[in-house]
């Protein structure tokens, strides 16, 4: 029987059942429980969103509200990963990696390689990323790209509830460092999500809609504004294959490039700025690796150059929509 | 002659054994990295032995340690293999990373050494979350975390210091004060003349003391630890140290005052004190001390060689290692 929760639910049930499962796992990070020190109410936010909300009770000795200091905590987290714990480090939005990034990027992502494979470190950096909340040039990146360039580092970001409970139960399983980007405007996003604990593996790609003319290849929420675009290019009977790559770090090339191989075309939507981009990435080997397969250029769907803007009629605009992707799709069928 | 000293002596000869043998690793490497043969970078503790020996003296390897870009007297002394160090620093495969580190990175988490780093301040943050697993995995261990009077000023040593106060945190915080970050005075680039004073803002106990005396950085420090250990939270221990080489090999040096190594080295040698108080005392004799010195001679040979003729990693080894899986 269906059991249909949000995103944002099914984020905090993989935290409760991991922690259940394994008293090492914990979490810290800015008003995850709320109202630490103060008079009223403990618990009183759960995360700024509430996505943790209910977690203290359960797990009193697990969950950890931080002061505002991201280097110390998240540094404290990768230290505390090498010692025997199995932290959950929650940035309140990615944007807030720039106070912290060389614990993440030097240390963390470095150790094993560095210390010759003998350092595990089984952290997981959660944030909330991505735009359409009017939250503007600080509050709303994916900086996917910038994870994702650096060896070391596991890269996820989930489309939806059910992705993202498995891909959050094997990040927090992992011993590798996973930086686990949940985009805040899928929160309210609802699917089908099973109460059993389940892990779904990194480095694969799910098909979310098999289709002979064209591939999009993409991740997060232009998952869904991709099969959105591919609904309406099925009134002109055009039919879209939709990559949802799920982890970007590792990224799953092969089922891109068998796809590629039956469709011929690709578009590749990134809501990330388009320089040095995943799309990028994804076009750059897929020209190197399957070029004698395309019919047509490859086509790039992105924001522009530029941060994330506050105006409701400019972020409008900045996010790449379903009628943009639709016109890249077709645009690689006019050849 | 009774022993006034807070060790028997086996310890006591431990201990002038770890200072010696960092002594002499960093000498020779001064002069082969002089002569081409080291690659890269390569930052020498020599001067502030008794700093590193007489706080390790007092862990288990289930403590842990961060150390800095200068990290080699810290691994000698938390126990990490001579030789398998020269090999590191060598680029070898049979160094303790494999090759893969160097002397910037060497590390040995089985005893607790967590790395030197190549970026400063940020071992502080690493230790508290070491302290933290200490806490919650409830077992004694305490995390130490090195830094220089340069690092003091990094943004992650005072978070973190501000974090293990409150979180009572098992975590000590150790600033080697030499009197230089890299090249600049701290009486420049620190705007506080304490470190206690710095501590107090925090909300933790400070403590200075001669980083040059061994017997008074390990009767701090087994204060300190022994707070640690016991829930009292953390404290930061200042050590007031000399640098007998430049910030890296291949300084020239000339922003010290003329014949401040030269006076350093006559006067402020941590060795030497050790020397002369514990033979003075009638503890230990100049021969037995004749005879460390001898062994670890032989034991820096010996290391150096057995890296030279260690074989390099082979390209195979390029991109194993970079995840677990």
């Amino acid at each position: 029987m269906a059991r249909i929760i949000s995103m944002k639910d099914a984020v905090n049930e993989a935290l409760d059942q991991e922690m259940t499962r394994d008293p090492t796992v914990i979490m810290m990070g800015e008003d995850i429980v709320g109202g630490a020190g103060a008079q009223g109410e403990d618990d009183a936010w759960g995360g700024v969103l509430g996505v943790s909300k209910g977690l203290y009770a359960k797990h009193p000795n697990q969950m950890i509200d931080t002061p505002l200091s991201e280097s110390a905590y998240v540094g404290a987290a990768i230290g505390a990963a090498t010692a025997g714990l199995r932290p959950v480090a929650e940035l309140m939005f990615i944007d807030f990696i720039g106070v912290c990034l060389d614990q993440v990027f030097n240390q963390a992502a470095k150790f094993r390689y560095m210390f010759g494979g003998k350092a595990e470190t089984p952290v997981v950096i959660r944030a909330m990323c991505g735009a359409g909340f009017r939250a503007a040039a600080q509050h709303s990146q994916m900086l996917t790209p910038l994870f994702t360039h650096i060896p070391g580092l596991k890269v996820v970001c989930p489309s939806n509830a059910y992705d993202c409970k498995g891909l959050l139960i094997q990040a927090i399983r992992d011993n590798d460092p996973v930086i686990f980007l949940e985009h805040k405007n899928l929160y309210a996003s609802t699917a089908d999500v099973p109460e059993e604990p389940y892990t779904i593996p990194f480095g694969e790609a799910n098909i979310v809609r098999e289709g002979r003319d064209a591939t999009i290849v993409t991740y997060g929420q232009m998952v869904g504004r991709s099969v959105e675009a591919a609904e309406l290019l099925k009134k002109d009977g055009v039919d879209v294959e939709v990559i949802d790559l799920r982890t970007l770090s590792p990224i799953d090339m092969d089922t891109v490039l068998e796809s590629v191989e039956a469709t011929g075309r690709l578009v590749c939507v990134d809501e990330a700025n388009p320089r040095c981009s995943i799309a990028a990435d994804i076009a750059a080997t897929v020209a190197q690796d399957a070029f004698d397969a395309l019919k047509a250029p490859i086509r790039m769907v992105t924001p522009p150059h530029a941060p994330v803007p506050f105006s409701p009629s400019l972020e409008d605009a900045y996010v790449p929509s379903a009628e943009r992707i639709a016109a890249a799709v077709r645009k690689t069928l006019e050849n | 002659m009774s022993n006034p000293f807070p060790l028997p002596k086996e310890q006591l000869l431990d201990a002038y054994r770890k200072m010696k043998t960092i002594r002499d690793f960093e000498e020779r490497l001064h002069v082969d990295f002089a002569r081409g043969e080291i690659p890269g970078f390569v930052h020498l503790y020599a001067g502030e032995e008794a700093t590193a020996v007489g706080i390790m003296m007092h862990l288990h390897d289930r403590d842990r340690i961060a150390s800095t870009h200068r990290g080699h007297g810290h691994c000698i002394a938390k126990g990490v293999d001579v030789k398998a160090m020269m090999a590191e620093i060598y680029g070898k495969a049979t160094g303790c990373c494999a090759g893969k580190g160097g002397s910037m990175h060497i590390a040995d988490l089985s005893l607790g050494m967590m790395g030197a780093n190549g970026i400063l301040g940020a071992g502080a943050p690493l230790v508290c979350g070491a302290a933290l697993a200490a806490q919650k995995l409830g077992h004694d261990g305490v995390g130490i975390t090195f830094f220089g009077d340069g690092a003091s000023n990094q943004g992650t040593v005072l978070e973190s210091m501000n974090l293990a106060a409150i979180w009572n945190l098992p975590a000590i915080f150790v600033v080697e004060n030499n009197g230089y970050a890299e090249s600049t005075s701290v009486d420049y680039a620190t705007a506080s003349d304490s470190y206690v004073d710095r501590a107090t803002g925090f909300g933790m106990p400070g403590i200075t003391v001669d980083g040059l005396d061994f017997f008074a950085v390990y009767e701090a420090a087994g204060e300190v630890i022994r707070r640690a250990r016991e829930g009292a939270g953390p404290t930061l221990l200042e050590c007031k140290n000399v640098r007998f080489f430049g910030h890296f090999e291949g300084d020239a040096q000339t922003y010290k005052a003329p014949g401040e190594n030269e006076y350093n080295r006559a006067n402020n040698d941590c060795l030497k004190l050790f020397r002369q108080k514990v033979t003075e005392a009638g503890v230990i004799s100049e021969s037995e001390l004749d005879a460390i010195d001898a062994e670890v001679a032989q034991l820096i040979d010996e290391a150096v060689a057995e890296a030279i003729a260690a074989p390099l990693p082979g390209p195979e080894q390029l991109t194993t290692d970079v995840y677990v899986n």
